[in-house]
């Protein structure tokens, strides 16, 4: 006698050829409204390059490149209303860059400076690091609109590494027992630095753990943007009319190093990696647009030429913003400086006058 | 004015607090119907109902990493944690995420939320419940820790710790919470926080403590007043930011300090207030500083507990120890 039964569904609209293998979704009837997408990944991809390149170049810190994840990023954030709030982990520049997030404060933050958390929409959380930690702040934001009766949603991204840890499952079990306005999103890319998902858990699926959590869990194809986005619009439209939270399992592939500090030839030989470069989401939705003929290699070239100029406008003027005064490390941590911090931070005005 | 044990005091805060401002909210285990396992939260669920006091799951990692969700989101959070030594899951989102909030998003966000939790021992409770855990907390940058050794300081601190902008680690000596009542006025006055109190004035030795080690260190100065030695006696209610200020200026008066607390020796925030000292009051020590804690060992059963916690003898004889340097 089975006393609960569940079901995992899979959804994808473009094959890795770029063909419609069922109807597509009503925002992209037309596939010129696929062109925003489709040029948010290329520029998402072209500014990774050039991150990886600065830090190979010391003018950068350690950089999480989202090679081969860009069609998670775009299409989660492309799903989003402004006045949603988005809770990101470290890979998951491309939603912030969709959400107005620029260049340059990508740059500033893996650059080491506290400033780039700043711009971009205000109640948006800045990217966390220590893994699957800001499951539950996305919890308390979501209650706070619930609380607020205001119709707005809360979308958290994390990867398959952080499905592995409690905070998750403690996020999880919360947003479902209170029906929080609240979308998590799993960028399955298959590797948490060298550990495979094979033998990162037992189960079949990582969007079955929602399940335990009293959640709807189902799977999408990653590297489809127009999956992604389907899934994630369908998933606010939920969680705006509170029936709850639901959890997105994009299944994708990490093509590149975990961050530009790991070398994952050291774990993976490259004919793995290679099998999966014929997946990737921007060459299909090129594909797809090529054949719906909304797309040429003219409108390529050009959209690259005008994105490389992009970028490097934003490498220079990144390069060029003055370091954060020593000071400033005392500023912001708290509404007002305690007195004994006061202390703290003369000395340290000092040191640098004596030292200048 | 009516008469309140600690715990009272702490109810009295939180409904103040409640009945205040709107974005205050009380949540963590058992303090909805339960009305908290000490009955802090006695009431209240069914005084403002269950949309600003509610029950979260059994998980003290989500029920402070909520609480950041719900800060940042402009409201009040006040998170119980049932019991100390069920608090080390808590303290990554309170390192990691509330304590670093405003500091990482150069003030866009902001996190001011209150994590309250029952801090020692002396209440023969089960292994894990009589932890005394300041010390983990006090080595973060950005957090505020405060300990209430009265009533009276349970109700004006707490009230400082929801209005405060910022994340406030709020630890309360379950010892205490029956162990006296005083008169407080529910008046909605806060008391200052970063702020250090001087419960006694004496010339001749300084007695610096905190939360339930005010009661046995004013017991000591009672029994030493009667032998004819003035000890001034100092509540650091604060322990991070610490108000140096009563402390040194207590010292150079009488030239001897003792400090006394419950959480085990080393790491402790004892040993940065005599380090404080010794940077800026060396001079004034006519005899070295005495320190009486709890032991470096594990927290023992409740058999033993009596012999960890510092005992007012224990404090006596380190006072006369300062004395006996001319």
């Amino acid at each position: 006698m089975a006393v609960a039964t569940f079901e995992i569904g899979f959804t994808r609209f473009l094959d890795r050829s770029g063909e419609a293998v069922q109807p597509l979704p009503a925002f992209a009837s037309e596939a010129k409204a696929l062109i925003p997408l489709y040029r948010s990944m290329t520029r998402l991809r072209m500014f990774d390059a050039k991150a990886v390149s600065l830090q190979r170049t010391g003018r950068l810190g350690t950089y999480a490149a989202a090679l081969g994840e860009e069609a998670v990023t775009i299409g989660l954030a492309s799903a989003m209303a402004p006045d949603d709030i988005l809770v990101p982990a470290f890979r998951h520049q491309g939603a912030q860059l969709w959400r107005g997030v620029g260049l340059i404060d990508i740059l500033a933050y893996w650059g080491g400076d506290e400033r780039g958390s700043v711009a971009g929409p205000p109640e948006d959380f800045p990217v966390c690091v220590p893994i699957g930690t800001h499951f539950p702040h996305a919890v308390g934001a979501a209650l706070a609109i619930k609380l607020r009766r205001q119709k707005r949603a809360v979308v958290c991204i994390g990867g398959d590494g952080s499905t592995s840890k409690g905070d998750v499952y403690e996020a999880m079990n919360m947003a479902g027992l209170w029906k929080v306005p609240l979308v998590f999103v799993i960028s399955n890319n298959q590797w948490a630095i060298s550990v495979p998902r094979q033998r990162q858990t037992a189960a079949a699926t990582l969007a079955q753990k929602a399940i335990a959590a009293g959640i709807p869990g189902e799977q999408v194809d990653g590297n489809d943007v127009i999956a992604v986005r389907h899934a994630v619009d369908q998933a606010l439209a939920a969680a705006r009319e509170g029936l709850g939270p639901r959890l997105i399992e994009a299944v994708t592939y990490r093509l590149g190093d975990h961050t530009t500090s790991d070398d994952a030839t050291r774990y993976r030989d490259d004919a793995t990696v290679s099998s999966h470069w014929a997946e990737e989401p921007l060459v299909r939705l090129r594909r797809y647009l090529t054949a719906e003929g909304v797309w040429s290699k003219a409108d390529e070239e050009a959209m690259q030429t005008a994105l490389a100029a992009e970028i490097d406008k934003a490498v220079t003027d990144y390069l060029a913003m003055p370091p954060p005064s020593p000071q400033s490390m005392f500023d912001h941590l708290f509404a007002t400086l305690p007195a004994e911090l006061k202390a703290q931070r003369d000395a340290l005005a000092e040191e640098e006058v004596l030292h200048a | 004015m009516p008469e309140v044990t600690l715990v009272g005091a702490v109810n009295l805060a939180l409904a103040r607090a409640l009945e205040d401002d709107p974005t205050v909210l009380v949540l963590g285990e058992d303090v909805g119907v339960d009305g908290g396992v000490f009955r802090a939260t006695d009431g209240l669920l069914q005084r403002f109902g269950s949309e600003r006091v509610f029950d979260t799951p059994l998980a003290e990692a989500g029920i402070a990493g909520l609480a950041v969700g719900l800060a940042a989101q402009g409201f009040r959070p006040v998170a119980e944690i049932q019991f100390s030594g069920f608090i080390y899951p808590a303290i990554d989102q309170m390192a990691s995420h509330a304590a670093r909030l405003r500091n990482r998003t150069r003030g866009r966000l902001s996190c001011p939320m209150v994590l309250r939790a029952p801090n020692g021992g002396g209440i023969r409770a089960a292994e894990h419940h009589s932890e005394s855990v300041e010390a983990f907390f006090v080595n973060i940058p950005g957090l505020r820790v405060v300990v209430p050794s009265s009533p009276t300081k349970a109700y004006g601190l707490l009230l400082a710790a929801i209005r405060d902008p910022d994340p406030v680690v709020f630890l309360e000596p379950p010892r205490l919470y029956r162990a006296v009542k005083e008169e407080v006025a529910d008046d909605g006055r806060a008391l200052p926080l970063d702020t250090s109190f001087v419960l006694r004035t004496g010339t001749d030795v300084t007695l610096v403590t905190w939360g339930a080690g005010v009661i046995e260190t004013m017991a000591a100065a009672d029994s030493l007043a009667a032998d004819g030695v003035e000890a001034e006696v100092i509540d650091v209610a604060c322990l991070k930011p610490l108000d140096m200020e009563p402390i040194l200026a207590s010292v150079e008066r009488t030239g001897r300090c003792v400090i006394v607390h419950e959480a085990p020796l080393t790491g402790a925030p004892g040993a940065e207030i005599a380090a404080r000292i010794a940077e800026r009051g060396l001079m004034s020590l006519v005899a070295p500083l005495q320190r009486v804690t709890g032991y470096d060992t594990v927290m023992p059963l409740l058999r033993l507990e009596k012999q960890f916690i510092p005992s007012s003898r224990r404090v006596i004889d380190a006072a006369i120890r300062t004395l006996e340097y001319a």
